[in-house]
């Protein structure tokens, strides 16, 4: 890999561009900013909320980066990105290579340029976070740029692919680790066909992701890539339901990938919560996302709450909160046990919502609902936090103020405290390690299961992680069950 | 896309659909349930499977005009494509030889207690099949029911046909009559409930088949679940069946009219 990227450091036109601008011109740039939609105005819309960078703000950026020897953003790269190629592409100005760059490893490089946690990843192996204690180079900002300017350009490349094997490859799941094992399993030529349960594709991209962060289009732009390098797509199968594990054996699929997701809800399990108008995360945004139910055309109904309240704090409930306020939701509040220090959302999203007025309840944790005579809920009780010891996950552990109480009056409230893994696959695959939490057991180097012809990756592994994470595991299955069927 | 081959109308409101669907018909087992969507901007509505015939590879679906959804799928015409179906979905009905089994359908709920009927008579019971209906016209698969019934009761509330009455003196009848091991119940809600308590006063162990709101019918939204011995469950994945005496159907009524 190394020898790799020096090579390629070492072309020509990266040296000349190395020498055309001093370091210490490079890192007297400041960080660029990506332009926003006017809180105001956004949270009536669901249009995007990061505009993207122009063409002159991504090329100022570019000069940023210093094209290190050792380039240690790539290592914080789930799908190792050639991160300084990409950027020095961006510098000269070929916009296109930049982005045939980014699709050398990664499938899906405009949904990642908007999702990623880039602040937890690439930017904090910058050099200039490790070394200059300064702000990182935008990575994720240039590389939505040079994924969204190919679009645009209406030039899209396929990737090389090589030559057909013959070898048919059964992906369960249409979300990000699905959907990056089937890109780089087609691209080494083998026969690929995803099967997804749910009527549309994409996964979480589609029904989880609001269309603020991830518009649908780019969702259906990056799957009709894949679709031309040869994927095939069925939707409306539930592997493990529709057809059998059998089923797939004997139609003759060699391999099969499981990226079937994180897809049960946990709830509270608190009094009052079957209440109408609680709901999970995954109902709600399922709701406005896939079924389009805020379209007045839309058969599928949602609420639209005037009190809205979001359990938790991670960057699902940041989706929720803002979509409910987009919905019209006149108090839009996120409900958090911890304080808003150990929030697992990115930092952008929290600063996000906040512009847009929504109201921070940390170290409140719900006790109770409590209904009207039609069994809406109506109100909650808050149990008040305050920080004790840090607990196993590092976080400090939020502990529970005697006799400190309040209510809250709410009209909807919608629970996102985490998803266990889908029970379908598990249940319905023999021949599988599973562990108590319901996680496909797999070996962390190759994401293979206890049954070597089946990988495994993403949520059904993590039990809840990231987009990049899951498209991480799904291109080390792709290697490593490449490398066990060639040798088999 | 599904294709329609056969249509029925049972009544003005119930509609008897015949799908092209030969991976369900393969695969599905009694109790199990589908999730159809018709048209771009429709909702996903789940049906309990009332036929399937793997030969022909088709399924059937035994719909009653109720709301848009329904009525949606209802106004298909042979020929015509449901956009989306997908399933088998949910636990399969447990069949065994559990001695007598009474199996009370109610209204449109006779369609999925069919092939129920048809597995328990199958795996040796002894099969009697209540069906009851508000009137006459609305009495369906008596025919097909009694293939597999040692003895089908019909109750009516008006009289109109079959005993004037309600599902549980039908129900009430036979138990008192002779020992009943299994009571499989399938209808609305409040019909159920009622149900459940009869058997319950007569300790007869009794199963009922919810039909919740649902979005995605995989376990990943919880717009089906229900309380059931205290603890939530999903219907979709930890039912659609469940033990009547334990589940919570007030609840569950509430919930039904969420979107009302």
């Amino acid at each position: 890999m190394s020898e790799y990227l020096q090579a390629e450091r070492a072309q020509e036109w990266r040296e000349t561009l190395r020498k055309s601008m001093k370091s210490k011109d490079r890192t007297a740039i400041p960080r660029v900013k990506m332009p926003e939609v006017d809180p105001e105005i956004r949270s009536h819309t669901y249009d995007e909320v990061n505009l993207g960078l122009t063409e002159a703000m991504a090329r100022e950026e570019s000069h940023r980066c210093l094209d290190c020897v050792d380039p240690t953003c790539i290592t914080g790269c789930p799908v190792e990105i050639n991160i300084p190629k990409f950027i020095k592409n961006i510098e000269r100005g070929d916009y296109l290579e930049a982005a045939r760059t980014l699709k050398e490893t990664s499938a899906l490089p405009a949904v990642c340029g908007r999702v990623c946690p880039q602040e937890r990843q690439c930017e904090s192996q910058c050099f200039y976070t490790l070394k200059l204690k300064k702000e990182p180079v935008a990575i994720g900002y240039m590389e939505r740029f040079a994924a969204d300017y190919e679009r645009k350009s209406g030039k899209m490349s396929v990737p090389e692919i090589d030559p057909a094997n013959g070898i048919k490859i059964a992906v369960v799941g249409s979300g990000p680790a699905g959907l990056a094992f089937a890109g780089d399993m087609v691209k080494r030529g083998y026969d690929v066909t995803v099967f997804e349960a749910l009527h549309e594709l994409g996964g979480v991209l589609r029904y989880g992701i609001p269309e603020f962060r991830l518009p649908n289009e780019i969702v259906d732009v990056e799957i009709d890539g894949l679709r031309k390098m040869g994927v095939k797509f069925e939707t409306n199968c539930i592997v493990g339901k529709t057809i059998s594990q059998e089923y797939l054996r004997e139609a003759g699929f060699s391999g099969i990938f499981v990226g079937s997701g994180a897809g049960l809800p946990n709830f509270m399990n608190i009094p009052g919560e079957n209440l109408i108008g609680i709901m999970s995360c995954n109902e709600y945004l399922t709701r406005v996302n896939l079924m389009q139910a805020a379209d007045p055309e839309s058969d599928t109904p949602v609420y639209k709450g005037k009190k809205v309240a979001v359990i938790g704090g991670g960057n699902t409930a940041m989706d929720a909160v803002r979509t409910a306020r987009r919905l019209g939701a006149e108090k839009a509040m996120i409900i958090y046990r911890r304080s808003e220090e150990e929030m697992p959302a990115r930092v952008e999203e929290v600063k996000h919502a906040k512009e847009e007025g929504i109201d921070f309840y940390t170290l409140h944790n719900p006790l109770r609902y409590e209904g009207d005579e039609r069994g809406h809920v109506q109100r909650m009780q808050l149990q008040r936090m305050q920080l004790g010891e840090p607990d196993q996950s590092g976080r400090r552990r939020p502990v529970a103020i005697e006799g400190d109480t309040i209510w809250l009056e709410v009209d909807e409230v919608i629970v996102s405290v985490g998803v266990s893994p889908n029970p379908l696959i598990p249940q319905s695959f023999s021949g599988l390690e599973v562990t108590s939490w319901g996680t496909i057991v797999v070996d962390s180097d190759t994401m293979q299961t206890a049954d070597e012809t089946i990988y495994a990756g993403g949520d059904i592994v993590r039990g809840g992680a990231t987009v990049i994470l899951a498209m991480g595991d799904g291109r080390k299955a792709a290697k490593a069950m490449h490398t066990h069927l060639i040798h088999s | 896309m599904n294709k329609i081959i056969a249509k029925e109308n049972f009544s003005e409101k119930v509609v008897r659909l015949e799908v092209e669907a030969p991976l369900i018909a393969k695969s599905r087992k009694a109790g199990h349930f589908v999730i159809v969507r018709v048209g771009k901007k429709g909702e996903r509505v789940p049906y309990t499977i009332a036929a399937a015939d793997p030969q022909k590879g088709t399924i059937t679906l035994v719909i009653q005009r109720v709301g848009k959804s329904s009525e949606k799928v209802c106004s298909l015409e042979v020929g015509d494509y449901i956009t989306d179906l997908v399933g088998p979905l949910g636990k399969a009905t447990h069949i065994e030889n559990f001695g007598t089994v009474v199996c009370a359908g109610g209204g449109v709920g006779v369609a999925p207690m069919l092939p129920i009927i048809e597995a328990m008579k199958k795996a040796g019971n002894r099969v009697i099949s209540v069906l009851a209906a508000r009137t006459k016209e609305l009495v369906i698969l008596e025919e097909q029911v009694a293939q597999y019934s040692d003895e089908v009761i019909v109750m009516t509330d008006d009289g109109s046909y079959g005993e004037k009455g309600l599902i549980t003196q039908g129900v009430e009848k036979v138990i008192q009559r002779e020992k009943v091991d299994l009571c499989v119940t399938i209808g609305p809600a409040i019909m159920m409930k009622f149900v459940a308590q009869l058997t319950k006063k007569y300790e007869v162990p009794t199963l009922a088949s919810l039909n919740t709101i649902m979005v995605d019918g995989t376990g990943m939204c919880g717009a089906c679940r229900v309380t059931v011995g205290g603890k939530t469950k999903f219907v979709c994945i930890d039912g659609p069946e469940f033990d009547a005496h334990q589940v919570d159907f007030d609840e569950m009524l509430m919930r039904l009219k969420a979107y009302n």
